[in-house]
């Protein structure tokens, strides 16, 4: 690992970036890349550090955005009551699904996982406040708080920042907290961790309705900055990229699902000309990712900086 | 004997269909350290394996402190105060020798504390930041015994500490499993090896095809030795 220097300055760096980047490139779609990175994060709480593979994500993400748009929207409520609605409902579904699958282990849950977000994905077709094939558009910035103009695309950059780094914080915190080494116990060894006295399934279930939750806070950040929430962010597909994210960027790294959602929400984005297209060269990246980088792109690189950096003798700190 | 902290009877378990254990009988008294003997394949992981509730499909009796387990779940029996040290060790391997030592909960007062532990395997202070997996053998059977210590747990279920061992570590696991014992811990030891466990055990209970066939005190040894070998096979 980097020493304490380099890490700060590493820090320093990107802090500056993140601060100056709404001026330099267009900042909805930066927001729209933090959304998803903070989305990937999510999923990669549970499926990195818990070991539990979630073919569904999108429900929690797309509901939120729902959710969101339902209360700003139809109810008329301030934006910050839209995030939290978002939060609580999708930290509501993954309480319900999640107790039912977390009875089952590996492609059982995430078969389970998967039905329930197809489920999902039909009652928003059929549901009368989802607007079916329309989805909900045009829902309004207010201002945030009563008082922060969202409305204007470059504060809303830093609301969204903000919100991400909150929830990038959030994840940090639990990942080395004690309740986090014992999700990464359960991942190493289920059985052992139970045999010394842990409910393996609670431990299962609070890090599935967090990582809900989480991915309920992007869902709903990402309906406030594109003013829509639509079919596409419940769909399998959406479930399917954000697997793709957290694999490319590296499973079970903190910073990894960042680097593979701006990857992605990049190639989409300069992309756009290929059409359909996009979808062949995603699934031809995703190959030779999971042939040629098994790690990922943070896990290979920082496996390359120990590496070439690490004396032999001194031992690589546990990975985190 | 003292008061009877494990009392097993009539315990029968299976593996899916196969039928494991056929009536399994025998008692531990409190502070006493009791060695299960046997060929492979007649049991022994596997009683261990029920007592902890691992293995679900069983019936008949397990009784501790008076408390009966079966039909329990593994981590309710564990917060009663066993603690079980695998045959494969199962220490986790993305976290590193102190996160694995405090992993555990602590289920009663009376455990070890981190430092004690440290003293009684001073390998482990040196190599406490190295992850579980870069271990030599002798290390991770130390951690893996060291890690449930600190729980408060009394009753130690210790399946064949000293496999693929060299005898130097053989010899210092047989000296820790003696202090233990000095401690106050209860201890069921599974071995194949029976000079290491002859050192250090109170009685032995000798296993066969699922059942215990016979139990020999420590001070009978001698006179027995030859059945022993029969037994055992060596």
């Amino acid at each position: 690992m980097m020493k304490d220097s380099q890490r700060t300055l590493v820090i320093a760096i990107v802090a500056a970036l993140a601060l100056a980047a709404p001026w330099v490139a267009y900042p909805v779609f930066l927001m729209t890349a933090l959304c998803f990175a903070l989305f990937a994060c999510a999923f990669n709480l549970l499926l990195g550090y818990a070991g539990l593979m979630s073919f569904g994500h999108a429900m929690f993400f797309g509901m939120a955005g729902y959710f969101y748009g339902h209360v700003v929207k139809t109810w008329n409520l301030p934006p910050e009551l839209g995030l939290i609605a978002g939060v609580a409902g999708a930290a509501a579904i993954g309480l319900v699904t999640g107790a039912l699958a977390i009875r089952r282990q590996g492609i059982y849950f995430a078969m389970i996982t998967l039905a329930f977000a197809q489920m999902v994905y039909f009652f928003c077709v059929q549901a009368p406040f989802t607007g079916g094939e329309d989805g909900l558009q045009g829902i309004p910035r207010k201002p945030l708080l009563g008082i922060i103009p969202t409305h204007d695309d470059h504060v809303l950059y830093y609301v969204v920042l903000a919100i991400f780094l909150f929830g990038f914080g959030t994840i940090y915190r639990i990942i080395h907290s004690p309740f986090g080494q014992v999700l990464k116990a359960i991942r190493d060894n289920e059985q052992r961790a139970v045999s010394l006295g842990y409910e393996a399934d609670r431990y299962k279930l609070l890090a599935f309705v967090l990582s809900a939750a989480l991915a309920g806070l992007a869902g709903a950040t990402k309906a406030m900055v594109l003013q829509f929430a639509t079919l596409t962010d419940v769909s399998a597909a959406m479930s399917g990229e954000v697997v793709l994210m957290a694999l490319v960027g590296g499973l079970g790294t903190i910073t990894g699902p960042v680097i593979g959602a701006f990857i992605l929400v990049t190639m989409q984005n300069y992309l756009a000309s290929f059409g359909e297209f996009v979808l062949v060269i995603q699934g031809v990246i995703f190959v030779v990712i999971v042939i040629a980088f098994r790690r990922g792109l943070v896990g290979e690189l920082s496996a390359l900086w120990r590496a070439r950096f690490q004396p032999r003798s001194t031992e690589p700190e546990t990975a985190d | 004997m003292a008061e009877i902290l494990l009392k097993v009877a009539g315990l029968h378990a299976w593996y899916g269909e196969s039928h494991i254990l056929h009536g399994v009988d025998f008692q531990v008294g409190r502070g006493e350290l009791v060695t299960l003997l046997g060929r492979n394949g007649v049991g022994k992981t596997t009683t261990l394996r029920s007592i902890m509730g691992i293995v679900e499909k069983r019936t008949g009796s397990i009784a501790f402190a008076g408390r009966e387990t079966v039909g329990q779940p593994s981590d309710t029996i564990a917060r009663q105060g066993l603690a079980y040290c695998p045959e494969e060790r199962g220490i986790f391997s993305s976290l590193n020798v102190e996160e694995n030592l405090l992993l555990p909960p602590v289920v009663k007062p009376g455990g070890m504390s981190v430092d004690e532990i440290y003293r009684l395997f001073p390998n482990l202070l040196e190599r406490r930041r190295s992850q579980g997996t870069k271990l030599s053998g002798g290390e991770q059977q130390m951690l893996a015994i060291g890690r449930i210590l600190r729980t408060g747990a009394n009753l130690l279920l210790l399946d064949e500490p000293t496999e693929g061992l060299a005898p130097v570590i053989v010899q210092r696991i047989g000296d820790i499993i003696s202090e233990l014992k000095d401690r106050g811990f209860t201890i069921l030891l599974v071995e194949q090896n029976f000079h290491f466990a002859a050192r250090v055990a109170d009685r032995h209970y000798v296993m066969e095809d699922g059942k215990v066939v016979d139990m020999i005190a420590a001070a009978e040894v001698e006179q027995n030795r030859a059945k022993l070998q029969a037994y055992l096979g060596v």
